[in-house]
């Protein structure tokens, strides 16, 4: 979402009128005032102390002493930190890789199947579906399925003995081999219905006469998807991986209610390890390394993302004019 | 495409949605029965009659009515709030064409991107400081802020786009700045803006982290806070944690009714211009 403002400042940049006396112009930045400010205090602030701490070795009382990079050092050697950042990565998989790719086949077959031969009253329905589990708090949904999970008269297990699987029964959040798979797919219920929606939306500027063209030259209908409808929406694509990567690695509410990061640390993220480490170990200077690692890597992905889509909207537009 | 293959595919299409939509149905089903015929029945089988007394009892036992009230006034303060400092943000960015907006801009996506985890210490830390812990009040300033760095950024990229004749003719009219920005821009503007009212309302519900950090106390916690903390203590048996669950998901079910149109338009807005 946060991805287009290159463009629209160069945009906007390209399309100057001739400069308008200077004092006017400026009398705008007046309306800047508050929000500077608001920002200075909430997040320019607190987020250099964050920084700053992340230097020193403090417990939350008395004064900070500095450490210098004492606390970056110890991470490295840090088996949980490192495990904390594999565990981002399935996130990755289950939230942004999934989703996306899911949601892509969707909002394709939902557009082309269901959209031209049963109306656009169904779509809506089956969309609304799909999109249901994003305006849930993620504190209630992570209620539903770690009820819906949970070993003894759990509905999932309850479902496996009633259709004769019974000997599938496990205890899906609290087997350590099994915990992360079950919170991933409890994040990819959650998240897939906000790709869906993006990329219905961005199916419905692909000029239909590209598929017609397609349909009688002969292209079948995973053809037409790969070769038109996948190029068509790429820059939707890349704000959807971008987005939803970086919801990944914050993921933080579904964590503490399915799993408080457990069994053992199995399903710890940096953003529950450095909640804990600030709130629970109160090692304030390390919990601010961490989350300052997270930032800088979710800052660096942004910055990647947003170069990427620009660059695919360029290309695109290229190709229009 | 065939009739032959229409059908299975919109049959596989309705099968997906009903999984989604399964984990909801199963949470009502239960919330209504008791905890007897839980026991004795599991979670699968349909209700017998109408037990209404375990939603009962845990909505007095969370005290949920403080709960909603919380919440409806910190989200609607967040909402109202982080609007007016969009529309005053990205006035000055998208119409004032102010110098350096580039650079104001790319700062207000990247506050929209920093992860909370690298601001709570210091918030928590600060508002002990100004005496403004575990007050909603402090929950309310926090997502003013950074709800807006969103929506400077969305409502800049619409505004840069806004005709200039206008404003040009209301000033040629002797009308102020600000009167510009009220009388016209402001309404010229209303759906985005009414997109991002949505929107703010339902991310400050939702957020779990910094109001988990911030709210301590029973009377101050948010839906979500209390709903968290309550599952993270394991103390709930299942037909409670089926009644927080159901009470949980209405209110959001209702906003997603009442505001679906909105919220589909405004993700397509949001992602793509």
């Amino acid at each position: 979402m946060t991805v287009t403002v290159e463009r629209s400042a160069r945009a906007v940049g390209r399309g100057e009128a001739p400069r308008p006396p200077r004092r006017p112009r400026d009398s705008y930045a007046l309306f800047l005032v508050p929000g500077a400010l608001a920002f200075l205090a909430v997040v320019v602030v607190p987020f250099l102390m964050n920084t700053g701490v992340s230097f020193t070795d403090w417990q939350g009382v008395g004064s900070p002493t500095w450490s210098g990079l004492a606390n970056y050092r110890e991470l490295l050697d840090d088996t949980e930190f490192w495990a904390s950042f594999r565990h981002s990565l399935f996130m990755v998989v289950a939230m942004a890789v999934l989703p996306t790719g899911l949601g892509l086949v969707l909002a394709a077959a939902l557009f082309d199947y269901v959209g031209k031969h049963f109306g656009s009253r169904v779509v809506a329905v089956l969309r609304a579906c799909f999109y249901l589990p994003q305006v849930l708090p993620i504190a209630v949904a992570g209620i539903v399925w770690s009820w819906i999970l949970a070993p003894d008269n759990g509905s999932l297990n309850a479902l496996l003995k009633a259709v004769g699987l019974g000997s599938w029964q496990r205890d899906w959040l609290g087997d350590p081999d099994l915990a992360l798979y079950s919170v991933m797919g409890v994040m990819v219920w959650v998240q897939l219905g906000f790709p869906l929606v993006v990329f219905m939306a961005g199916l419905q500027r692909v000029d239909p006469e590209l598929y017609e063209a397609a349909e009688l030259d002969g292209a079948g209908w995973w053809r037409r998807f790969w070769h038109i409808t996948l190029p068509q929406i790429r820059p939707e694509t890349y704000v959807v991986l971008t987005w939803c990567s970086i919801a990944a690695l914050k993921v933080f509410g579904a964590v503490y209610v399915l799993t408080k990061g457990g069994p053992g640390g199995a399903t710890d993220v940096p953003s529950y390890f450095s909640f804990a480490t600030f709130f629970e170990k109160t090692q304030v200077g390390y919990g601010a390394a961490i989350s300052t690692v997270l930032t800088v890597i979710i800052l660096a992905l942004s910055l990647v993302g947003l170069k990427l889509q620009t660059r695919a909207e360029d290309a695109e537009e290229g190709v229009r004019t | 495409m065939t009739a032959l293959r229409r059908y299975p595919v919109l049959a596989a299409l309705c099968l997906a949605a009903l999984f989604m939509v399964v984990p909801f149905v199963v949470v009502a089903l239960n919330a209504v029965k008791s905890p007897t015929e839980y026991s004795q029945n599991g979670p699968l089988s349909l209700p017998d009659g109408l037990y209404l007394d375990g939603l009962k009892d845990f909505w007095e036992r969370v005290d949920y009515s403080q709960k909603l009230v919380n919440s409806v006034l910190i989200s609607g303060c967040v909402a109202v709030g982080a609007a007016v400092l969009s529309v005053l943000n990205a006035y000055a960015i998208g119409i004032g064409r102010i110098k350096g907006r580039t650079w104001v801009l790319a700062f207000f996506v990247l506050a929209n991107m920093l992860p909370q985890e690298a601001l709570v210490y210091p918030v928590y830390y600060l508002s002990k400081q100004a005496g403004l812990y575990d007050t909603r009040l402090s929950v309310i300033i926090v997502f003013t802020v950074i709800q807006a760095a969103f929506g400077t950024y969305l409502l800049s990229s619409v505004l840069g786009r806004f005709p200039r004749e206008i404003i040009e003719a209301a000033r040629i009219d002797g009308a102020s700045r600000w009167q510009v920005l009220w009388r016209i821009v402001v309404p010229v503007s209303r759906p985005t803006i009414g997109v991002l009212l949505v929107f703010f309302f339902i991310w400050t519900w939702n957020e779990f982290l910094l109001p988990l950090v911030m709210l301590i106390s029973n009377d101050n916690q948010t839906v979500s806070v209390a709903l968290g903390v309550l599952q993270g203590q394991r103390l709930m048996d299942a037909t409670m944690t089926n009644a927080a669950a159901l009470l949980g998901v209405l209110p959001a079910l209702v906003f997603f009714l009442v505001f679906q149109r909105t919220l589909t338009r405004g993700i397509a807005v949001g992602a793509v211009k």
